[in-house]
């Protein structure tokens, strides 16, 4: 462990891209040094030996969830109710703008 | 009786007097809805308030007790809800803007629970954006205080449920926790709060933060109280496949235990360095008392507790990332036109989260992407191995580790809004719980002497041993008695300022 870490103007907004989100050049430095410092600190978990450990991939033990319940239709919400929130909608479809120009 | 006195009852006691037909549910829901009118301009923890719905759903519990059909404890109590718990037919927003004005097709399965158990639901609670946030000043719509010193923040990000049930607004409420959400506020606040064992609780109909961490749970006044709200939404549901279907134990039965053959660890480095001292006396004399009631006290090791904010900022934000991958102004709130189907989702987002938000959805984003899985998402959930394993070691010599909730009482807002990573770092006695998925509760345990503000103790109990830890906390209640009433609000027009002890 030597340095901080600092993310670079481009990789933070390299992110936001990947995030489907726009930075002004402020937020691109402000939130590049703020993560910077984050990732700065997370490199403590460097310093364990993680050979032989496995993962917790799910919160609850084996044997703790219960069966999975039958695979059989169910009434779900109405057309009129999924819809209902829409911000643009045309009959029973979700209304996006264009996808090819 | 007059209808402040009222208010000031807990929960159960209402209760009782509902069920006696010394005090109707109508007298209580307008008393409360009275206190919410005349000290929520100052103080901030409602969202919404759903007046009218409430008054029927106390006059429908009234007939209920006319008719001898009362359905628990909870019929007729003026209850309100954090803003991510999603109501049928009333507006629900997580405090972001990018769900402003979304109206929910469906209820929770807390909120349906609660509703059949008969309380009234006075409205949606304040909370930091989308649950991220240990102050509340995150929130999109305004910020919550504290209602012992409305200078100071109620915590975060269930600062409204917290300042809601301490104000005598509500008697009961529930939030939600994914590293210390219920807690922290509770115990800045003054109240109980308990995050269940993952699992316990359904999550259907609760918008997501981090899947593998978050839980609902109540907060109350009473230690009894929270007991009361838990039963009431415990149990399996068939739609969370993340819900344990074991049998619900009997909480309020367990209130009656003492603390008496207990074994209570107490980790040594949790009570030294980093913990104001006010602080840690109080958590000091309460586990002297854990020691007079008969309680043993052992020491236990808790070596990954210095990774532990490392592996949870990673961990949630990654599945925060994810989750919030869903909000692209597409099929439910805010959409922001834009050049194309892409520019709208960016745009949409871009308007649509704050600041924190978006640091946790790059940070989630950065963790998972391409090149750097292992090294942060992978490596975390490794960590998580190792703190599962500290915890399965101690409950080995122990039934319940007490400790701190927080290293301070509740600081002033605005004082680490700039500084996202001493905002994380306080969180460094609640997140463990999460990331070992165990059932953990702030339970008040006096006032700090440097400020006169609430100290919260710790429990963290084995995995669905919520009865142990409402057990042990009746037992501190007993001796203690629960927090008194914060007076800041009523001192009527006085300006926000540091209180000082009567």
């Amino acid at each position: 462990m030597s340095g901080g870490v600092t993310l670079s103007r481009e990789k933070v907004r390299a992110i936001a891209a990947l995030a489907r989100l726009e930075l002004t050049p402020e937020e691109e430095a402000l939130f590049g040094s703020q993560l910077s410092a984050v990732l700065d600190h997370v490199r403590v978990l460097e310093e364990l030996d993680l050979s032989g450990v496995e993962p917790m991939t799910h919160a609850l033990g084996a044997g703790e969830l219960p069966a999975l319940r039958p695979d059989e239709a169910r009434p779900g919400l109405e057309p009129s109710e999924a819809l209902a929130n829409a911000p643009a909608r045309e009959g029973t479809f979700f209304k996006v703008p264009r996808i090819l120009e | 009786m007059i209808a402040g006195e009222l208010l000031d009852l807990p929960l159960l006691e209402l209760s009782a007097r509902l069920s006696g037909r010394r005090a109707s549910s109508r007298e209580a829901t307008e008393a409360a809805l009275t206190r919410v009118e005349a000290t929520d301009g100052r103080l901030g923890a409602f969202l919404r308030v759903t007046a009218e719905r409430a008054l029927a759903q106390a006059d429908a519990a009234d007939r209920r007790t006319a008719r001898g059909e009362r359905r628990g404890p909870l019929d007729g109590v003026p209850i309100a809800l954090k803003d991510n718990i999603l109501t049928r037919g009333v507006e629900t927003t997580c405090a972001s803007r990018i769900l402003a004005g979304f109206i929910p097709p469906y209820d929770a399965a807390v909120a349906e629970r609660l509703e059949a158990g008969g309380a009234v639901v006075l409205g949606k609670l304040n909370m930091d954006e989308l649950a991220m946030g240990s102050s509340c000043e995150n929130s999109a719509v305004k910020p919550c205080r504290n209602p012992w010193d409305l200078s100071r923040t109620p915590g975060g990000s269930s600062g409204g449920s917290a300042a809601a049930v301490a104000a005598r607004q509500v008697f009961g409420a529930l939030g939600t926790d994914t590293g210390g959400s219920i807690r922290e506020p509770a115990s800045f606040c003054g109240v109980v709060g308990l995050k269940p064992t993952y699992g316990r609780v359904s999550r259907y109909g609760v918008i997501a933060f981090a899947s593998s961490l978050d839980q609902v749970g109540p907060l109350a006044r009473t230690v009894g109280d929270a007991a009361a709200l838990l039963g009431a939404v415990a149990g399996h549901d068939p739609r969370d496949m993340t819900s344990s279907a074991r049998p619900v134990d009997d909480y309020l039965g367990a209130l009656e235990g003492s603390a008496k053959g207990l074994t209570v660890g107490v980790v040594r480095a949790w009570l030294e360095g980093g913990v104001e001292a006010g602080v840690a006396a109080r958590v000091r004399e309460a586990l002297a008392v854990y020691e007079r009631l008969g309680a043993r006290l052992v020491e236990v090791a808790m070596p990954h507790t210095r990774h532990a904010i490392a592996a949870y900022y990673l961990i949630a934000s990654a599945e925060a990332s994810s989750n919030l991958a869903r909000y692209d102004g597409v099929r439910y709130g805010l959409r922001v036109r834009a050049a194309g189907l892409r520019g709208t989702y960016v745009a949409t987002r871009t308007e649509g989260f704050g600041a924190e938000a978006k640091r946790r959805i790059m940070l989630g984003t950065y963790a998972l992407s391409a090149g750097y899985y292992d090294a942060y998402y992978l490596r975390a959930q490794k960590v998580r191995t190792l703190l599962r394993r500290d915890f399965d070691a101690a409950f080995g010599r122990c039934d319940l580790i007490a400790g701190p909730v927080t290293p301070g009482v509740a600081f002033p807002l605005g004082e680490r809004v700039d500084d996202p990573l001493a905002m994380y770092l306080a969180d460094v006695f609640t997140v463990t719980a999460n990331l070992a998925a165990l059932p953990a509760l702030s339970v008040p345990c006096g006032l700090d002497p440097a400020t006169a503000l609430p100290v919260g103790l710790q429990l963290v109990g084995r995995p669905f041993d919520e009865a142990t830890l409402l057990r042990a906390a009746r037992a501190l209640e007993r001796e203690l008695g629960p927090a008194p009433a914060p007076r800041a609000l009523d001192r009527a027009a006085s300006p926000p300022g540091p209180e000082r002890p009567a």
